[in-house]
């Protein structure tokens, strides 16, 4: 939470001023008992058996007069209160959602696997948002509850200073009675958030398993174990509330108890002419208050519980430091015959987590520069990860990995490499914009022939032109092309970028056979250092070097003719592809 | 069919729910209603009380019998509220209860034919944050309305009763903050409507940015993600600010207004007591009376809203309880040994009433057959998929089983006879031997084991953290489609059931292990009926009946010789390798 703190540095004066307006509002909702004490004692006289003879009008008329602009001054205060207060709370929650982006942005994909996307993008929105609302409450509230409470006690010792002790002690038990009601409450509350997330569990996976647990006839076992959780929810949640109502009864009468020992205490002085009946009034007027504060505090700490824990989620991703290794990394380029190895792995292990296995165990290869790798192997073999670590994406476990000479790890780095390397990922993804805003993304001073170029390449000139060119809209995750367009044009994005190494993960799998053709035709032609992912032997055949992944490791390494000699697992994918009929 | 007739108005049918728990509901209001009246005594008895405290002559007995007064009546408030507020906390969570049961099992009887064409959160949103809004709202909402009523009435009498000309500025007066709070925020409106749409535009990006975060780095994107989201950021900020500080003028509004109410009680009851026909005791009644009459209005507006966002909760709750159910399948026959014996008669299907999809397909499959079904997509493949285990019923004609017409024996006996593993894989969260053994739960571990090396499976299962005790997450979480797939299959490896459907099953699985389960599937359907759907022709080879469907007919049916001989559509298909 306090890295968070520094947020409000620049709003300093608001969210002092915003509470000490709130305050100069407080002190005159203090004063009105007083004012209406004066009015009984000074504008009333002395009484005469029941009758007030000596009666003031005009300082009764003046005194409400006085009443009505204080009303209105203190709403003046509340007015600018709320203003800073909002300025506050808007403005650091603004600036936290910038710098938290910015922080989301630097993450590495291991942290972004780890934290997972959803569980961000809810901390970045709704989290923020509860926050925002905490801070604002906060400053309008949180001072001000507290402050007339005490405020209440030292103006009834103005007022008397013999009723300290029963505005102490009620003072001491309500708070006492709040608070445990809501310090036993609380974790209460928490447990049965946990009830509901099962129910919605429940719900969730009975809707997108309707097909499977239908097809299992589960839905009477389904049935049960939902009863179970609804069950346990609702029975947590009577729990918590048979508790949480206590506390506006028990304030209550706790109140009124004090105001019957104000009154007899009071009784007593007033009996022995030491004490007015409009002092007894005031005394009593400034009770209520303390009530009606104290439950205004009760549940403001509530809000404010829950905005931060919610400050807390959205700190921890500010806290977070993106785990990407730099080093100082040696140069090898001087003993290395230039556009020898340009892309070169030395004994690289790789691991997801800390504690799993290996996707990538002791692979080495070398690439010269304009060769074409091509990576091959089953389900979950380590094609992916491989190709993730040559611009960095990843570290490595184990080993070192090398572009042009220099370990990808090196300081000062990232940047230029990854300019350098157009990937088309596994996961054909667009963004909201127009197809040319998409391009561009390869690189930003394109123009409109290199962008028709590289499209021409990547054959997707024809889908542009069905769109209605450059400009046509694409929707969130460019849901409105097919998935074979999506792959086109993710692979002209990358090509719009020159790129001296171009990495293609799985890139044609939505491409039937005479355009995966056709593209691979005219890649070949740009001569490029490119590495190629792909399920499909035909896909990879023609390629310098072929890499056979099976379970992490390299298998077999070299061109089509020897692998299908030399590799089992080579032939057996090549031949489960070309036995009479194909794919 | 009339919804509008047929279904009672929303608020009556939460009553309806509240019926089932008459003592808590009596109890909730009868108690509220004492409360109140309590509540109304006590400033009464603390006015006369005061009145008591007169310099150099207290009239002591009078006064403390009024102390036991207060004090009972405080304590009567205090039982009384306690008491309404329990029944009416155990009335609103048995209530949101019975409704997300209703609407929990509605979700076993509807069919998927709704369940596919509404969006998954949306029902979600409607059993969960419904409901919850539910509770919150409509009862918190009744009773504090209920109270709320009920105050402002008792303390019009009183006081009336008590100053007529004082109570009736009061009565003129107060409402007078209700206006207030309907200006402040008929004029915010605007400003929460621009941040509510920007909140959604700064949503959406956010949720893009950090989706495609990978494609942003990899592309070096992330200054121009940044200055994109800034300018959000920045509209956000102004409109949160407008709708933040327009919308918290209210409280201070009403305020005021309350402090001028006092103000008027203090002069006109302050001079009247001056004239001698009013009491001290009797201005402080009042004071206090003043503001008990306010805070209903102050707090109707909230209320108010509470109780419409309530409602319109509910409502959606019950228009999915409402939705039309599958027919039921009570007193049917059920399936006992099923053989695997299907037949499709003239059967008509169509998903909407005015795209005809199936017609008049009829085929016959004998017990141990192996029949793959190819076709381009949208052909109707999947469709006579769902029509075989009654996921959707028939238009016209009839499915059998067995010799037996499928509307006519439950759906339960009918799909114990299937196993089935389709494209879109589902698992569940919990661990991956809970998944695995979803459709036997008896199985032991040595089965379990056996069923995913028959899948290929148990390889990257051992690889995962904690091998078959890994938690997976919903939906599977970081496993990938291929491997979900895997998962799929070695549930089905281990249920050996009659009939076997494969509805792409292997879409995801690289084509060396799809060869290598397929002999696993091979020795599992030996002898038993088994529906194969693939886009891989490789697979179906084997096939003893593969049927080639067209716009929902099945246009050629043979073996994989036969159908090549014949050069027809099958032949182009496995030519152009689709």
């Amino acid at each position: 939470m306090k890295r968070l703190f520094k947020y409000f540095k620049p709003y300093k004066w608001q969210s002092a001023l915003g509470p000490l307006f709130k305050l100069l509002e407080a002190t005159f909702e203090l004063i009105v008992p007083l004012i209406v004490a004066r009015l009984v004692d000074v504008g009333l006289g002395q009484a005469v058996g029941g009758k007030y003879p000596n009666a003031d009008s005009g300082y009764i008329v003046r005194t409400c007069l006085l009443l009505v602009g204080m009303g209105a001054i203190g709403f003046v205060f509340a007015v600018v209160a709320q203003y800073f207060a909002a300025k506050t709370a808007t403005g650091v929650s603004a600036y936290i959602r910038k710098d938290m982006f910015k922080k989301i942005q630097s993450f590495s994909y291991r942290d972004i696997d780890e934290i997972g996307t959803s569980t961000l993008v809810n901390r970045m929105t709704g989290d923020v948002d509860k926050f925002q609302s905490g801070v604002n409450l906060f400053l309008r509230l949180f001072l001000r509850s507290p402050f007339i409470v005490f405020g209440a006690v030292v103006t009834a010792m103005i007022v008397d200073i013999n009723s300290f002790p029963v505005f102490g002690v009620t003072v001491l038990v309500l708070a006492i009675v709040v608070f445990a009601v809501m310090g036993i409450c609380m974790p209460l509350y928490h447990k049965s958030q946990a009830a509901l997330d099962d129910v919605t569990l429940s719900t969730r996976e009975n809707l997108t398993g309707v097909k499977v647990l239908r097809a299992f006839c589960r839905e009477k076992e389904e049935e049960a174990v939902f009863d179970k959780r609804n069950e346990k929810l609702t029975k947590e949640r009577t729990f918590v509330g048979v508790l949480a109502m206590l506390t506006n009864p028990l304030t209550y009468v706790l109140v009124n108890l004090g105001i019957v020992w104000l009154l007899y205490s009071g009784a007593i002085r007033v009996d022995a002419g030491n004490l007015s009946q409009g002092s007894v009034i005031a005394l009593y007027n400034l009770m209520s208050q303390i009530l009606i504060e104290l439950i205004k505090l009760a549940n403001l700490i509530v809000t404010v519980t829950k905005a931060a824990a919610s400050g807390k989620r959205v700190s921890a991703v500010l806290a977070r430091t993106p785990s990407l290794t730099v080093t100082d990394g040696e140069e090898t380029g001087s003993l290395r015959e230039k556009d020898k190895d340009f892309i070169l792995f030395e004994d690289v292990s790789f691991k997801y987590h800390e504690t799993g296995e290996k996707a990538l165990d002791n692979v080495s290869f070398s690439l010269d520069r304009g060769q074409t790798l091509g990576v091959i192997g089953g389900t979950g073999s380590g094609k992916s990860s491989l190709v993730n670590l040559i611009p960095h994406f990843y570290d490595v476990s184990a080993g070192k990995v090398l572009v042009d000479g220099q370990d990808v790890t090196k300081k000062g780095m990232q940047l230029p490499l990854r300019e350098r390397i157009g990937v088309v990922p596994q996961k054909a993804l667009l963004f909201k914009g127009s197809i040319r805003e998409n391009l561009l993304w390869g690189r930003a001073d394109a123009t409109d022939e290199e962008l028709y170029a590289a499209l021409k390449i990547a054959q997707a000139e024809e889908t542009v032109r069905e769109k209605g060119g450059l400009d046509a809209l694409v929707e969130q995750g460019g849901k409105n092309f097919s998935g074979g367009q999506r792959q086109r044009l993710t692979i002209a994005r990358a090509l719009v970028r020159n790129p001296e190494i171009l990495i293609l993960d799985d890139s044609f799998s939505a491409l039937d056979y005479l355009t995966d053709a056709a593209l691979r035709q005219e890649l070949a032609k740009l001569n490029l250092t490119t590495v190629i992912v792909s399920q499909r032997a035909s896909s990879v055949q023609d390629a310098d070097k072929i890499l056979v992944l099976d379970e992490g490791k390299c298998v077999g390494l070299g061109k089509h003719e020897s692998l299908l000699q030399s590799c089992d697992v080579y032939r057996e994918i090549y031949l489960s592809q070309t036995t009479e009929g194909g794919v | 069919m009339n919804k509008s007739v047929k279904s009672p108005s929303t608020l009556k049918r939460v009553l309806s729910y509240a019926k089932k728990y008459p003592f808590s509901l009596v109890g909730s209001l009868l108690f509220a209603l004492l409360g109140v009246g309590f509540s109304l005594l006590v400033p009464v008895f603390i006015g006369d009380a005061i009145d008591c405290i007169v310099s150099g002559g207290v009239l002591w007995t009078k006064l403390f019998g009024y102390f036991w007064l207060i004090l009972g009546c405080a304590l009567g408030v205090g039982v009384c509220n306690w008491l309404s507020g329990v029944c009416n906390n155990r009335l609103s969570c048995r209530i949101v209860h019975d409704l997300r049961k209703d609407a929990f099992y509605k979700i076993n009887r509807l069919p998927l034919a709704y369940l596919h064409a509404h969006p998954h959160g949306d029902t979600v949103a409607r059993i969960v944050a419904d409901a919850d809004q539910v509770a919150d709202g409509l009862l918190l909402g009744f009773t504090q309305f209920f109270t709320g009523v009920t105050t402002i009435l008792g303390t019009l009498v009183f006081m009336l009763a008590t100053h007529w000309l004082i109570g009736l500025v009061v009565v003129l007066v107060t409402p007078l903050s209700l206006l207030v709070a309907r200006f402040v925020s008929t004029h915010t409106y605007q400003f929460f409507q621009s941040q509510t749409q920007i909140r959604g535009e700064q949503t959406a990006f956010t949720e893009e940015a950090i989706s495609g975060l990978k494609t942003v780095q990899a592309f070096s994107q992330e200054d121009e993600m940044q200055e994109k989201f800034n300018q959000i950021n920045v509209r956000l900020e102004k409109a949160t600010m407008k709708a933040t500080f327009y919308s918290s003028l209210t409280n201070p509004s009403t305020r005021l207004i309350n402090n001028i109410v006092y103000a008027l009680v203090a002069l006109i009851g302050g001079l009247s007591v001056a004239q001698g026909n009013f009491t001290v005791g009797g201005l402080t009644k009042f004071l206090s009376y003043s503001g008990q009459y306010a805070k209903p209005f102050n707090e109707i507006s909230g209320v108010i809203a509470e109780l419409k966002g309530a409602l319109a909760s509910a409502a959606r709750i019950f228009e999915f309880i409402d939705e039309e159910e599958e027919p039921s399948d009570e007193g049917n026959q059920t399936l006992e040994n099923i053989r695997g014996e299907v037949t499709f008669d003239d059967v008509d299907f169509s998903y909407e009433q005015d795209k005809k999809l199936i017609e008049r397909l009829s085929l016959t499959v004998s017990q141990g057959q192996r029949v793959a079904i190819v076709g381009r997509t949208g052909s109707g493949k999947t469709t006579l998929i769902n029509l075989l285990l009654r996921f959707y019923d028939v238009d016209g004609g009839k499915v059998t089983m067995d010799g037996k017409d499928v509307k006519e024996v439950t759906r339960k006996s009918l799909r114990q006879g299937y196993g089935m593993v389709l494209q879109e894989t589902w698992l569940r969260k919990g661990t991956v031997r809970e998944n695995i053994k979803l459709g036997k739960k008896d199985a032991t571990d040595e089965e379990m084991v056996a069923a995913a090396k028959a899948a290929h499976a148990d390889g990257f299962i051992r690889r995962l953290g904690q091998g078959y005790d890994t938690l997976l997450s919903e939906d599977g979480g970081n496993l990938s489609e291929g491997q979900k797939q895997l998962l799929c299959i070695a549930r089905i490896m281990l249920t050996h059931p009659p009939v076997l459907v494969l509805d792409e099953a292997t879409s995801s699985i690289d084509t060396r292990t799809e060869l290598k389960i397929s002999d696993a599937f091979h020795k599992l359907m030996e002898g038993r009926t088994s529906f194969i759907v693939a886009h891989r022709l490789s697979t179906i080879q084997h096939a003893h009946l593969i049927l080639v469907m067209e716009k929902g007919r099945v246009v050629e049916s043979g073996t994989h010789e036969s159908l090549l001989e014949k050069g027809g559509e099958y032949y182009r298909l496995y030519h152009g390798r689709i």
